[in-house]
């Protein structure tokens, strides 16, 4: 296969090992399934545990005194409050208050830790630099590896392996909450791990060194409720568990409200306002948007795709913006920008696909109940 | 007798009808079948041109007649179990059957021994 012009992840020989079907992703040659297949991926990471290997995305750090303020003259969170050892779900937003990426931030105690988009992560880190005031440090973890453990024993696999914290006071890999973060350590191997994910499981995310991943992912491997799974399945999990993908659900021209993120945006912050494009956003918080991100069910099992357009009768009310086979379901599933008059529960639409109308129904999001543990 | 094309359909001839479907190479490629378009009776197809969609959990993917002719009737099973294209390819996952407009057209097609070569290329 000719991946000319491709970076390889750090793990790419173990994927190739592991007989992955390397594909162009964000510049990288990444896994899109292994010999398993999407289907049994997918429902292997919902009944077990998943291992993803997820490097391509953008590990930042941020030092310096201050380094909570400014974070919030770029994105909605209220990160002066955010905790040590805890994490949130931010945007990064353009002055007219388009998303520019989706992150995470992390406060680590000592600094703040960022995971973008993989696909973005040069432009986010060009947009931060030039607004980078004097006093604070934006370093790029370049080479460093980000490993996703999803699915409902990604717990008693992280225990059985002897992942323990790296301090006391810092509680075990079992007992960690849902959206906390702490240094542990493996075999003297350090490990940042979040109890996260986009899986719409319970699960963690784990940021080691490129060169102590080789040895951790097989000893994950080595358990057996851990398979190793590809972007294919990666992209149904988050789909069915109603996540917006950032360069399919969220992009520049939609601002955080119509995207139905405006849960990102802190209570202090709707309040206070100061984010770019607070102005807009947090008008169409008290308007309304004139559209909405949607979650639809097909009837039948033609699934329709990105860039399908919604009809309601002759009118065309809004485009598909992810679709496809949700294997948790049994059904195929979508998400879509809607007209609001059109974005109620229970509304009855038309998806156009190849020259037919599809029936389809707005439908609450997740499509597929989470399994996190607390 | 049954002939190969460069676009991993298989065709299997007797007279003037045939049978259409992907091979076990396409099957793997595409993955995890979750639903076919198949052509309704009577539908003029051409070689090389769309005659099905088939899609995967992840794409859709567009599915060449291998030869011109008319559609006489599509699989109904892959209706209900879209999966035999990947349990089945080469029999109980076919596609659809045709009635021949020209017969020449089989000669620009691969026998099983030169699909394999072709594949042993890819």
């Amino acid at each position: 296969m000719a991946d000319s012009g491709l970076l390889p992840l750090p793990l790419d020989v173990l994927h190739r090992r592991l007989e992955g079907r390397m594909v162009p992703f964000a510049g990288y040659a990444m896994p899109v399934q292994y010999p398993m297949g999407v289907m049994a991926e997918h429902l292997w990471t919902r009944e077990s545990a998943g291992l993803f290997d997820v490097s391509h995305m953008g590990q930042l750090t941020l030092e310096g005194e201050g380094a909570a303020e400014w974070l919030e003259t770029i994105a909605p969170g209220d990160f002066k409050a955010l905790a040590a050892g805890k994490l949130r779900y931010s945007l990064l937003l353009a002055p007219d208050g388009g998303i520019l990426d989706d992150l995470m931030v992390t406060n680590t105690g000592s600094h703040f830790y960022l995971v973008v988009n993989g696909a973005t992560k040069h432009e986010d880190l060009a947009v931060m630099r030039s607004q980078l005031p004097a006093g604070l440090t934006l370093t790029h973890l370049e080479g460093a590896v980000l490993l996703a453990l999803q699915g409902p024993k990604a717990v008693d696999v992280m225990q059985r392996l002897g992942v323990v914290p790296e301090f006391p006071g810092i509680a075990p890999v079992e007992a960690m909450k849902f959206m906390s973060a702490g240094p542990y350590l493996w075999n003297g191997t350090r490990l940042g791990i979040s109890r996260s994910g986009y899986t719409g499981e319970d699960g963690y995310e784990i940021s080691l060194d490129a060169a102590d991943a080789e040895a951790f992912a097989h000893a994950l491997l080595a358990d057996p409720a851990v398979r190793p799974i590809g972007l294919g399945a990666r992209d149904s999990l988050r789909l069915e568990a109603g996540l917006p993908l950032y360069g399919h659900d969220l992009s520049p021209e939609i601002e955080p409200v119509e995207a139905g993120l405006a849960f990102a945006i802190s209570k202090r912050r709707k309040v206070e306002g100061g984010f770019p494009g607070a102005a807009r956003i947090l008008k169409a918080l008290l308007d309304g948007p004139a559209r909405k991100r949607v979650g639809l069910k097909l009837e039948g099992k033609q699934p329709a795709r990105e860039g399908a357009l919604l009809f309601s009768g002759d009118t065309e009310v809004g485009i598909l913006t992810s679709g496809g086979f949700a294997p948790s379901v049994g059904a195929p599933v979508a998400m879509g920008y809607v007209s609001a008059a059109c974005a109620a529960d229970g509304t009855a639409l038309e998806i156009e696909v190849r020259g037919k109308r599809l029936p389809a129904t707005v439908v609450p999001m997740p499509f597929w109940q989470k399994n996190y543990v607390r | 007798m049954r002939y190969y094309s460069k676009d991993h359909e298989w065709i299997e001839v007797d007279g003037s009808t045939a049978t259409v479907g992907i091979t076990d190479y396409a099957q793997g490629q595409l993955g995890d079948v979750v639903f076919v378009e198949l052509p309704e009776a009577g539908r003029l197809v051409e070689a090389g041109k769309e005659a099905a969609v088939v899609e995967s959990v992840k794409a859709a993917s567009e599915v060449y007649a291998p030869v011109s002719g008319t559609v006489l009737d599509a699989n109904q099973a892959l209706a209900d179990d879209p999966s035999l294209v990947n349990s089945a390819p080469e029999a109980g996952g076919w596609f659809f059957r045709l009635t021949l407009s020209n017969l020449s057209e089989l000669d620009a097609l691969m026998d099983a021994d030169a699909y394999q070569a072709f594949l042993a290329t890819l």
